[in-house]
């Protein structure tokens, strides 16, 4: 396959899985930041959201303050934000118009009509209230985009690197959710086991539509290191680093070709680690610690699909 | 003495009226290639015409196949409108215009070739050097460079018209050699397709010759050229981008040839190799089929600027390591300068008489043709000589007063750069318009193949102006298109 389609079909999927993802990311946040503590920044929440998206020095030379107001259109509308959930879609529709050939119209279709939506959400502007709304509406094009690929899509190299963008993307996003918590509840640790943290824990699990998972599978009250175990090395979860790792790797195997050794190396050994690691181990190194970490390995993850597939340096 | 030549073209505005029928005779009657296609219209009821006619209408939508217009915001993509009432040629009409094609098609590809190597038919006095040396379209960097086959125009869109003369009636024009990167083609195609979806009881009751195979000859053609060494040829389509008007075209044609669509930075040059990247490394390349014009090719050779090419492209090529279709330089003979030669090329180089007219000529640059058109202004098409696609033409008895007024004096100011022909009437077909079926004026452009041999599939693509008493077909202005039937027998 031409690089340039791979890199069109995997900048795709990423865009969309990150669309959804800052959906996700945001609704936590606005039901995190709606419960109100007291000797608390009232901007905690959203400082939090900005720092661990990457984006604060942005939002801070255009915006006066993190205020939820600012901070939902800056993530959620802002189209000179290239983090924005506007930003994605945008991405996701002109990475597919250059392969239209490669992907079915029925993809195609669907990607184009959710960037006609949005253009049109965009310019009506959304009233605070109306937020959940609109995070709902970007979580079903986006399950609707993955429906039509699995439905109608040829089980090619295609298919290959649109799977690849969204696992590495989702891993990346998962663990910068997980993340949220450390960063909110670091001006106040002894609220710890508190019902401000049973909240923030609930809402953090719901965001990642894994609530009724954890009670499936602990049937017992939510605690950090259950939460932690679901969402990083379960691998019946689908949104796991696990699930996404394992993913990955297999993808990595199936897709080859001359260059992989070093992918298939990293990739391999990310999995492995996530396979056979505890939780106690990760609670050891310290969780925030551990995802700094991975944000960092996952990283060079991507750069290494980049160079050994789309863009080789040494050709 | 060509002015004494065009004396004998009667009266261009009066003819109008009384433009060749493709489909009924002068006395009404339906002509033979027509009456089978008569029979079924006249026994179809309206409504059923009607909802077919609607069906292809959501099926292009649906299908997408649209082309962006200059200057319209983008996204906009428009589609061009397709008329069910076939254009029909007669098996004994078609044998003469595909002979003359071919004709005409090698003495282009024999002319070109001796411009970049001997210039025997300069020499031979049949052409003046200047015309060729102040030509913008000549690429002095291909004088010298050999190319397979020394093929050069190996796709060509040759424009045919069809008028009445006092001679014969319904003759076959050359109005425009295409050598560059001839579009359409795709709806030549697609129009096929979509007749035969609609009215596949036409096509069993009478032999039409397919135009399906097109894809393959044209694959077949381009493998044909490919330079000599490489046993199976890789072939790709290098098209400048999505936003370009004719990707559709581009992205259509790699999809059913079953090669890669390519642009520029897909491609890179090694040691005058050229290879394409893919996800498992270099792949070499052999033929490319490009729909980027010259100046775009490579900016270590022509533009600099350019974004869409390949820098070390056309050291490759020069180093026969790979070849570009339609090869780099062709612009020269389908200049509508040099046009007026390619009589005189077919007998330079085929020692033969062309079988299909050129259409008479003034060219601005002489003082008598000059007089004569500034005179006639309002009686003739004035065309710029580099001009394509139906820009910044004029076409006098549908212009207005001041719309003459505007053009005259762009000529008086630069009279080399426009050339004039007489307004034919071209030959009409019946279509459907709101207020029923109307004659409409057609032209004709069938798709020349040179490799090995010169191939071509009966017909080509019909064009049609859509306004009425248009003679401006170009899809950028409001044309359509029709399904082109030859018959078979």
């Amino acid at each position: 396959m031409l690089s340039s389609t791979a890199d069109h079909l995997y900048w795709m999927a990423r865009s969309i899985e990150r669309a959804e993802n800052a959906a996700r990311m945001l609704d936590v946040t606005y039901n995190m930041s709606l419960l109100q503590r007291t000797g608390v920044d009232p901007f905690n929440e959203w400082r939090a959201m900005l720092s661990i998206s990457g984006l604060h020095v942005d939002f801070e030379t255009r915006y006066p303050e993190p205020s939820a107001e600012n901070v939902l259109y800056f993530m959620a509308l802002d189209a000179q934000n290239p983090g924005s959930i506007y930003q994605s879609i945008f991405k996701a529709r002109e990475n597919a118009r250059a392969v239209r050939r490669t992907i079915t119209s029925e993809m195609w279709e669907t990607l184009n009509q959710t960037w006609l939506e949005m253009r049109r959400i965009q310019e009506e502007t959304i009233p605070e209230d109306g937020m959940s709304r609109f995070f709902e509406w970007v979580k079903e094009r986006s399950h609707l985009s993955r429906g039509i690929t699995h439905g109608t899509l040829l089980r090619d190299d295609a298919f290959r690197f649109l799977r690849l963008g969204s696992f590495i993307e989702r891993a990346d996003n998962t663990a910068r959710i997980l993340d949220v918590k450390y960063h909110i509840l670091l001006p106040s640790p002894s609220e710890v086991g508190g019902a401000a943290d049973y909240y923030q824990w609930s809402a953090l699990l719901r965001s990642v539509s894994s609530f009724e998972s954890y009670r499936k599978v602990y049937r017992d009250q939510i605690t950090p290191q259950r939460v932690a175990e679901l969402l990083i090395l379960r691998g019946d979860m689908p949104r796991s680093l696990m699930a996404c790792m394992s993913e990955v790797d297999r993808l990595i195997v199936e897709l080859n070709g001359p260059r992989s050794a070093e992918l298939l190396r990293r990739s391999g050994m990310l999995h492995s680690e996530l396979r056979y690691g505890t939780i106690k181990d990760i609670f050891d190194f310290g969780l925030h610690e551990y995802l700094s970490s991975f944000l960092e390995r996952i990283y060079e993850l991507g750069d290494l699909v980049n160079t050994t597939y789309f863009w080789s340096v040494d050709e | 003495m060509l002015t004494a030549k065009l004396d004998r073209v009667p009266n261009p505005v009066a003819e109008m009226k009384l433009a060749f029928d493709e489909m009924r005779d002068a006395n009404g009657l339906v002509r033979e290639s027509y009456r089978s296609f008569a029979q079924w219209m006249e026994s179809t009821p309206a409504e059923v015409i009607a909802r077919k006619r609607e069906e292809a209408d959501i099926t292009f939508h649906r299908v997408g196949i649209t082309f962006a217009v200059y200057g319209e915001d983008e996204g906009k993509e428009r589609l061009i409108p397709f008329d069910i009432v076939p254009r029909i040629i007669s098996a004994k009409e078609w044998k003469r215009v595909e002979d003359g094609l071919r004709q005409r098609v090698k003495a282009l590809n024999a002319f070109i070739h001796d411009i970049y190597h001997g210039q025997e038919i300069i020499k031979a006095g049949r052409i003046p050097l200047q015309q060729i040396l102040g030509n913008s379209q000549f690429r002095k960097e291909m004088v010298g460079v050999d190319v397979p086959g020394n093929i050069y125009a190996h796709i060509a869109g040759v424009d045919l018209v069809r008028a009445d003369t006092s001679a014969a009636s319904g003759e076959y024009f050359v109005l425009e050699d295409n050598l560059r990167t001839p579009s359409g083609v795709s709806y030549m195609l697609e129009d096929r397709k979509m007749m035969m979806r609609l009215f596949p009881e036409l096509f069993a009751r009478q032999a039409i010759a397919p135009v399906e195979h097109y894809p393959d000859k044209l694959l077949n053609n381009l493998r044909s050229v490919a330079p000599a060494g490489a046993n199976d040829p890789n072939v790709v389509v290098l098209t400048p981008g999505q936003f370009n008007s004719a990707y559709f075209e581009h992205a259509f044609l790699a999809q059913q040839m079953g090669v890669e669509l390519v642009e520029g930075n897909d491609l890179v040059v090694r040691d005058h190799t050229v290879y394409m990247r893919t996800t498992d490394g270099l792949r070499q390349v052999d033929v490319i089929y490009r729909r980027i014009d010259d100046d775009y090719l490579d900016p270590l050779a022509f533009r600099k600027d350019s974004a869409l090419g390949v820098p070390g492209l056309f050291a490759a090529y020069c180093a026969g390591r790979v070849t570009l279709a339609n090869a780099v330089g062709t612009g020269i003979a389908d200049d509508k300068a040099m046009y007026i030669h390619v009589p005189e090329m077919i007998r330079f180089y085929c020692g033969e008489e062309p079988i299909l007219p050129n259409v008479p000529t003034w060219e601005l640059s002489k003082p008598d043709d000059y007089r004569y058109v500034l005179d006639h202004l309002a009686e003739v098409v004035v065309k710029e000589v580099h001009g394509s696609g139906g820009y910044g033409m004029l076409v006098g008895p549908t212009s207005s007063k001041e719309e003459l007024r505007v053009f005259r004096e762009k000529i008086i100011a630069e009279p080399a750069r426009y050339i004039a022909q007489p307004t034919l009437a071209l030959s009409t077909c019946p279509t459907f318009v709101e207020t029923g079926v109307a004659p409409r004026h057609i032209d004709l452009r069938p798709y020349v193949l040179s490799g090995k041999d010169v191939t071509m599939v009966p017909g080509g693509l019909t064009r049609v102006a859509l306004k009425e008493g248009s003679l401006v077909v170009n899809s950028s202005q409001g044309g359509g298109t029709k399904d082109t039937w030859v018959l078979e027998h």
